[in-house]
């Protein structure tokens, strides 16, 4: 076991390195002279030039510089902001528990929803609850969530009023930002109403950036379903007289859970790109709408130490998606 | 003896069977009994025959501004006109016209995006699969890294540096969609790399360009194929997306995921303008998906009877 958790472990290393790589060449690949495009329209002067590339170490062999650049990420250093002047991993760290705050529902919507109706298109396998629930998985993984997005809230929140447009919570309440989960805080809070409204104005996002991962993890448990059910085993409990639904739910379903599980856990890829789409539909403040927003504001380090943080967490889930799939598993931790 | 009867029976037997399906009969044969697939080909073949012959068949240019036509309403609604069928925008553009020029772009976009990326992992994936060793775990370390990122974040990671514009996303998709071909084409080439049909070719001499060409690679397609056509749907999503938040093509052009980012302003007082960019995206993308899920029911051997 720890010899197959090692084997992982060291394939992950090239794989952080190359990141790096690809962010720290990011940068220098833009356009023009680094300082110049960080300085923008106001220009700097030859000496002030000279300073500041020698300040963040453009005057070293390239070597050098790649080199200051991992052993500063490995010290969770990824430079400063060039307009708000705050460390970027700070910036990061404030913004990130509302993008997990997000994610999380959108999984237990995606969840809540897929996995059921999977069952339920597999146990019907050629019916008319199979045929549509197969359309809708499609439609919803053929979905432009931003789109989406807008549509839900021109039907919900601009027609039904039901739902608020955009934020994480209302503005008459002011929570103190304990653990930077909303949901918690305002439960923390003793505003009256403050927990319904951040509820409030969590389902629409979430409903939007699960919508994708709902529409995966349906498809992937329906099939994993229908093979297991062709098994021998399942015959035999069937034939021995167990109740269909014990059939289907204990003896099934926990076998056909295993590759759901890692589809699940691939799915956090997703989660997080589709965040940035979602966040800026619905003025979210995470770590998507940050991301995008740097762009537009041409704050590179913003950008690249973002991008790093990002695909780090997406490697180290996928790692985690690995190890647990080694451990149910016992044929993927013995193989090569 | 019993040898001449075996031989005449089996030879009344092929007598009386029907003549034996060719390759792209069968194909067809498999592919059709898919009413899914089929409507996907049908929806797919209007889009392309709308992209072709957008100056045909749009009622408007896509870029007059009809300034005493504002925001208009559907023509089935109140307020609307029938020389607007689906309404016009905030400058007093037809909503129609603009959608059917939009799909002369990201067909285009597709088209450009699938084929660089097809060539690109092919030739990628051939060279990891045939000459093993070094080379592929070299590629294969790339690739692993490209996978390690979400799609959407890498293409805009790629336009942030490169600047926003429609050859730059359309370049941005093709970097990220090759992985998926490198490492469909190494594997069906490693597992055809084992058949006797390889070794002959070698043993008569054929050369490495060669046995990798002609030899292997007509035999690794269909689940490229397949591949392929899904990619369209991720390019064309992709696409959208990356106009949506301004960095694909620039506002003036009539891209869906444009469209929909200059709409955002009009979501609560004009919903037309909203809804029929993103319809047209999600039926492309619909399109293309189910097609793709028809070929690979029709092109995989495993799951024929």
């Amino acid at each position: 076991m720890f010899q197959f958790i090692f084997r992982r472990l060291s394939l992950v290393i090239p794989t952080f390195l190359g990141i790096t790589l690809l962010t720290f060449t990011l940068i220098r690949l833009i356009p023009g002279d680094p300082i110049e495009v960080m300085a923008g329209e106001r220009g700097v002067s030859a000496e002030r030039h000279a300073e500041l590339s020698a300040q963040l170490g453009f005057d070293q062999p390239l070597y050098v510089q790649y080199y200051r650049y991992v052993s500063g990420v490995l010290q969770g250093d990824l430079g400063n902001s060039l307009i708000t002047r705050e460390p970027v991993m700070k910036e990061f760290l404030t913004l990130f528990p509302a993008t997990i705050e997000l994610a999380t529902c959108a999984a237990i919507f995606a969840i809540l929803i897929g996995l059921p109706a999977g069952i339920f298109a597999a146990v019907k396998r050629g019916t008319i609850v199979d045929h549509s629930v197969m359309t809708f998985s499609l439609t919803g993984y053929s979905m432009p969530i931003f789109w989406w997005a807008l549509l839900l809230m021109l039907v919900f929140s601009v027609n039904l009023g039901w739902t608020p447009v955009s934020g994480r919570i209302d503005v008459v309440y002011w929570i103190d930002d304990v653990t930077g989960f909303m949901l918690i805080d305002s439960l923390l809070s003793d505003e009256e109403g403050a927990f319904t409204s951040a509820v409030s104005h969590l389902i629409l996002p979430s409903i939007v950036l699960g919508t994708i991962p709902m529409a995966v993890i349906a498809r992937m448990t329906r099939s994993s379903m229908l093979e297991v059910l062709s098994e021998d085993y399942i015959r035999t409990a069937r034939a021995k007289g167990i109740a269909p639904w014990r059939v289907i739910v204990i003896h099934a379903l926990r076998n056909a859970l295993i590759p759901v599980i890692t589809v699940i856990g691939l799915q956090v890829g997703i989660l997080l790109s589709g965040a940035i789409l979602t966040e800026t539909v619905f003025a979210w403040p995470g770590i998507g709408k940050w991301l995008i927003e740097s762009i537009g504001r041409r704050d590179y380090p913003v950008v690249q130490g973002g991008i790093l943080i990002v695909a780090c967490i997406i490697i180290v889930v996928n790692l985690l998606v690995d190890i647990t799939y080694g451990i149910v598993n016992p044929r993927i931790r013995h193989s090569r | 003896m019993s040898t001449s009867t075996e031989t005449s029976t089996t030879q009344t037997a092929t007598s009386t069977a029907p003549a034996p399906m060719t390759p792209l009969q069968e194909f067809w044969h498999y592919f059709s009994s898919n009413r899914g697939a089929v409507a996907g080909l049908v929806v797919i073949v209007i889009i392309c025959f709308m992209a072709i012959f957008a100056n045909f068949v749009a009622p408007h240019s896509p870029s007059d501004q009809y300034r005493d036509a504002l925001l208009l309403p559907p023509a089935w609604l109140e307020g609307g006109n029938w020389s607007f069928v689906l309404g016009t925008d905030d400058v007093g553009r037809d909503i129609l016209s603009r959608l059917i020029y939009g799909s002369r772009l990201s067909i285009a976009v597709g088209i450009v995006a699938v084929t660089a990326s097809l060539v690109m992992g092919i030739l990628l994936g051939l060279i990891a699969g045939y000459f093993k060793g070094m080379i592929d775990t070299a590629i294969m370390r790339i690739v692993d890294i490209m996978l390690a990122m979400p799609s959407l974040l890498l293409a805009i990671a790629i336009v942030a540096i490169l600047g926003p514009s429609i050859v730059n996303a359309a370049l941005a998709i093709s970097i990220v969609s090759l992985p998926h071909y490198v490492r469909l084409t190494r594997a069906a080439t490693m597992a055809e790399m084992s058949r006797d049909y390889v070794t002959s070719s070698k043993v008569i001499g054929a050369g490495p360009l060669r046995l990798m060409f002609v030899c292997i690679l007509p035999n690794c397609l269909a689940p490229l194929i397949v591949q392929a056509t899904l990619g369209f749907s991720s390019a064309i999503l992709d696409m959208a997306a990356l106009g949506f938040l301004g960095l694909g093509a620039q506002p003036p052009t009539p891209e869906w995921g444009s469209m929909l980012a200059d709409a955002l302003q009009f979501v609560q007082r004009a919903w037309w303008v909203v809804t029929f960019p993103g319809l047209m995206i999600l039926i492309t993308v619909l399109a293309f998906n189910l097609m793709g899920d028809g070929l690979r029911d029709a092109l995989d051997p495993k799951l024929k009877q």
